[in-house]
Formats: structure tokens, sequence, C-alpha cells
């Protein structure tokens, strides 16, 4: 027996016809997310296969040696010299400075958040982190060049503030926020039974921070740091207004230094496209991505060996 | 008919939108230096007519040279003249470039206005840029080092600066790269042991100016060409400018748009 509704469909026809509609929408929805979930690869393969094809060219002109290894930064004279040695230890230097100021603050606030703060100043202190970490490089810029350089060149009798320890310290401040929120969110994914055990046991506050916690916590807070080394390294704007912009290899801290980033942003605007000086930005930019890349790696192998030595795999 | 009504207002209030895109348009582009008095020419010239619609933009003199050989500008500014490498490019894209001297500008030499110092000759200055010499004592001034603070190597000023006062030669390699005029004049301002140079314009009373071989840089002496690290400031267009490009240089050489230049602080061409 049939029941008309809807202009007359049988009732039966109208459930298979949904039941069609269905499968097609789900169809659909699984194909959309696909694709999404895909377009970050495809941007990445795009992106590599860009920086390879404009970096290669300068390699028939320059040995890949010379490149990495020379002394020399002049790529518009005539003759050209292409040597980025400078500008590789510019950024090595600048973001290791960095590090030593972002790992003690961003790990021990990050610690203190967890640990000590009670939950009002918890609920106070972490969005204002978080601000920190919203603030634009070029505001961090400024404050570094109008403030911070004139101060350490009176304080430290330097002859010029635009140096990479006002660079380290303007990047260090910056790269701050980023450890410390992804460090507190790893110490506060560590499990309540951990801390519970530790304490049966009779161990006390400290010694549970250092040998449960801390460990516990170890991937999360590798992670942390490595992408605060991953910020400083690839941060422009900042150090190209701080850090003083001379391409030397740096002796002390305390001189001008070019880091590459900062190197690709002032050249790349008056590089004529196509040009062997083009060519030398673009391959400074894969030695970057390189650098970078060797970094996830880093952290991606301590990550999966912590989380074996605490069982925590798979 | 209602809907075709409609649609008929919605025709013509489109057009009096878009019909202001007739007018005439045309891009200055390249040179920061230059980048001023473009703009105020502009500015200026835009007022007196209502159909022109200039737009400005910097970028650096190579930049603007080579937009206008791949026409994606009217008018190229240059704080230098033409590179043969540019020519051949132009031409074997069939392109003619024509220059015209717009102003003259002169490069200064500054120093921390506590310095001593209060003159240099050009072969000084140049020992101090290739790295010769790195201590004001070498120079009759304090015993301090000199902070060598340069333009980018990429920019206009540099390139003149190298052509005119360093004889091509290199410039040492621990100098302090700023992107801009003022970046420069305000990095010698803070820095006691500091030497930079910019385009007369940038020149405040926050640096002192240094006489060059005994000759104070000067509107007087930079026309005249006795200040030796002078250079004039040029247009170039493809081939005879015409139209609004042709209306836009005329004006620059005329006597108003050589008050302009004056104005802006670069040297008038009389």
């Amino acid at each position: 027996m049939l029941i008309q509704i809807n202009r007359g469909k049988p009732i039966a026809c109208r459930a298979s016809y949904l039941r069609i509609m269905n499968k097609i929408r789900e169809r659909i929805y699984q194909w959309g997310f696909t694709i999404l979930a895909f377009a970050s690869l495809v941007f990445l393969v795009g992106i590599v296969i860009v920086l390879f094809r404009e970096a290669l060219p300068i390699f028939k002109k320059v040995k890949v040696l010379e490149f990495l290894l020379g002394k020399f930064w002049y790529p518009t004279y005539e003759p050209p010299e292409f040597g980025i040695l400078p500008l590789i230890l510019a950024s090595l230097w600048v973001s290791a400075g960095a590090m030593l100021i972002c790992i003690p603050l961003g790990v021990g606030s990050a610690l203190y958040l967890n640990e000590l703060a009670s939950t009002r100043q918890k609920a106070l202190l972490k969005p204002l982190v978080e601000i920190l970490a919203s603030i634009p490089s070029i505001v961090y810029g400024f404050f570094g060049m109008a403030i911070l350089a004139p101060y350490l060149q009176n304080l430290l009798h330097l002859p010029i503030g635009l140096c990479a320890f006002t660079a380290s310290l303007t990047l260090g401040i910056m790269a701050t926020p980023t450890v410390c929120s992804i460090a507190e969110d790893a110490l506060s994914y560590v499990p309540r039974s951990f801390r519970e055990a530790s304490f049966a046991v009779g161990a006390n506050r400290w010694q549970t921070l250092v040998k449960v916690v801390i460990p516990a916590a170890g991937s999360g807070i590798s992670t942390a740091i490595i992408l605060g080394m991953s910020r400083a390294i690839g941060e422009t704007m900042t150090v190209l207004m701080v850090a003083g912009g001379a391409a030397v290899i740096p002796k002390s801290f305390f001189e001008p230094v070019r880091p590459m980033t900062a190197a690709i942003a002032a050249e790349m605007g008056e590089a004529p496209m196509g040009s062997n000086h083009y060519h030398a930005l673009f391959a400074i930019a894969l030695i970057l991505f390189l650098i970078t890349f060797i970094f996830n790696i880093i952290a991606e192998v301590i990550s999966r060996r912590y989380r074996l030595k605490l069982g925590l795999a798979g | 008919m209602k809907v075709f009504r409609k649609l008929l207002v919605v025709t013509i209030a489109l057009l009096g939108v878009v019909s202001p895109c007739y007018a005439e348009k045309i891009v200055l582009e390249g040179s920061t230096t230059v980048l001023p008095i473009a703009q105020k020419v502009a500015e200026v010239y835009m007022q007196k007519d209502n159909n022109a619609y200039i737009s400005v933009r910097g970028g650096g003199s190579g930049v603007g040279i080579a937009s206008l050989i791949d026409g994606t500008c009217d008018i190229a500014d240059s704080s230098r003249s033409i590179k043969d490498t540019e020519l051949d490019n132009a031409v074997t894209r069939g392109k003619s470039i024509k220059a015209h001297v717009i102003a003259m500008d002169g490069i200064a030499v500054i120093v921390n206005s506590a310095n001593k110092v209060n003159a240099l000759s050009k072969k000084q200055v140049k020992d101090i840029y290739t790295g010769k010499i790195s201590n004001w004592s070498q120079v009759g001034g304090d015993y301090q080092k000199i902070v060598v603070v340069s333009r980018d190597t990429s920019s206009g000023t540099f390139e003149a600066f190298g052509e005119l006062a360093l004889d091509k030669q290199k410039i040492r390699p621990d100098a302090v790269m700023q992107a801009s005029n003022q970046a420069v004049a305000s990095t010698v301002a803070r820095t006691p042991g500091a030497i930079g140079y910019v385009g007369l314009g940038f020149l405040s009373d926050e640096v002192k100016a240094l006489e060059i071989d005994g000759v104070m840089p000067s509107k007087e002496t930079v026309l005249n060409s006795k200040y030796p690290i002078g250079r004039p400031l040029f247009m170039y267009t493809n081939g005879e400018p015409k139209g609004l490009a042709k209306e836009i240089i005329d004006f620059i050489k005329s006597p108003e748009g050589q008050k302009l230049v004056d104005e802006e602080g670069f040297v008038a061409l009389k």
C-alpha cells in the first residue's frame, strides 16, 4: 500500500532518495576535508619546489662550499662575492643569545604558573603572557631600536647599540611567551596520578617537580624550546631593525651583525628578478629552511625518545 | 519593466563611478631619494589638473628602471645614471630610454654633533669607508673607534656614494647597514663615534655635516660642482615623453616645479 505525501511521491521512493542523498553528501564532506588536509602538503611541496628552482641557478656560478663558507657578502659589486658564512653565523649567534634569555624566562614562568601560582594569579598571568605573544614583531623592533639600543649603548659603553646582543635580548623577550605557553600546556598535561604516586612514596614537592613532572613533560618542554628557537631564527623585522646589518663574522656579542633573514628582507626588493643576486637570496632562504627543518626533526626525535622512556608511546 | 528601470539606474550609477578611470593615469616609481620630490609634484599637479591621476611608488632606483623596461611604470625615478646592463636589457626589449635631469643632490658626510672633527679630505672619507682608517685619532679627533654607517648595498644613495666617494672600492664588511636616509641620520645622531652619509635634504641640527676637501656641502657648492660628492637626479621615460608624462616632466623643470624641489631640500637647477 502506498501512502501519498509531498505531491504524490511514494514514501518508499522518498526514503531511498534520502539515503542516496545522504551518501552523496557524506562523500562530499569526506572529499572536502581530505582536500583541506592535503592542502598544507601541497603548499609545502610547492614552496620547496620554488625554493630549489630559484636557488639552484646560483650554484652554477658559485660552488656550494664557496657559497656556504665564503667570508664576504658583496652581492652588488663587480665582480660580486657571494659568501654567506657571516650571515649564517649571525643568525645562529643571535638565536643562541635569544635562547639563553627565553629558555630560563619561558620555562621558569611556565613552572611558576603550573606549580606555584594560585588560580587567581594564573587566570591573570597566562592571558597576559599570551598577549605578549601577539604583539607584532615590528613593535618589538621599534622598542629595540629606539629604547633598548641607546640605553645599552650608554650603559655598556658600546661603540653602537645596534648589535647582536640587543637583537638577542629583543628576540629573547619575543620568544618567551611562545616557550612559556607551550611549556605550561605540557606541564598541565602530566597526569595527576604521576604526582600522587610520587607524593605517596614520600617525595617532597621539589623532588616531585624535578624527578617526575619535568621529565614527564620533557617532550612538550623541548618542543616549546625548539619552536621558540624557530621563531627566533626566522624572525625578520626585529633583526632588520636592531641587529645593525654588518655582514661580518661576529667576534663578540657586541658587534653589529647581519642575520640571513635581514639580508633577504633588505635586499630582495632591489635585486633584479633572475639576477645572480636574486638567486643567491633564494639560496639563503633555502639554507634557512633546511636549518629550521633540522630543528624540527631534532624536536621530533627528542619528544619520541622521551615518550618511549616514560612508557607513554602509542 | 520595473526591473529594467532598476537596471538602468544601476548602470548609470556604475558609469558615474567608473568614468574617472578614463582620466589619464600614470605611474612614477623608483628611487627613495627622488620620492619626496615625486610625491610633492604629484600632489600639486593633481590639484591643478583634476583629470590627472598620478600614482607614486618608491622601491629604489633599480626597481624603477626595471619597471620602466617591463612597462609597469611610465616614469622611473633614479638617483643614479642608468647602468649599461639596464640599457642593454631595454634595447633587447625594443625600448629606448630617455633621461631627464630634474634636480641635483649632494651627499653629505655626517658625524655625531659631539665629534671634534669638522673636515675630512675625500681620500680620508674613502679610507674610513674601505677600512684603512678605523679610529678618529687618525684624522685629528679623539681616540675613539669609528662606527661606519652606510645605506644598504642595493640603495641608489649607496651606489652613488660608492661611485662618487669610494671610486667603486668595496665598503668595509663591518659597516652598519641602514635601510633609509632617515635611519642613517638617527643612528649617527645617537652614536658618538659614528660616521654616515645622507642626501642633502636629510641634514638636520641633530648631526654635523663635514667639510670635504675644504668645501661645505650646500646648495651652491653642489650646483657649481665645487662640492665633490654631488650628483644629478633623474627621471627616465620610454622614448620621448608623451601626454601626461611630458606635462609632469615639463612641470618639474618649470620654475614652479623647481621651487618644489628646493622646498623638499634638494638643489634646484637654477
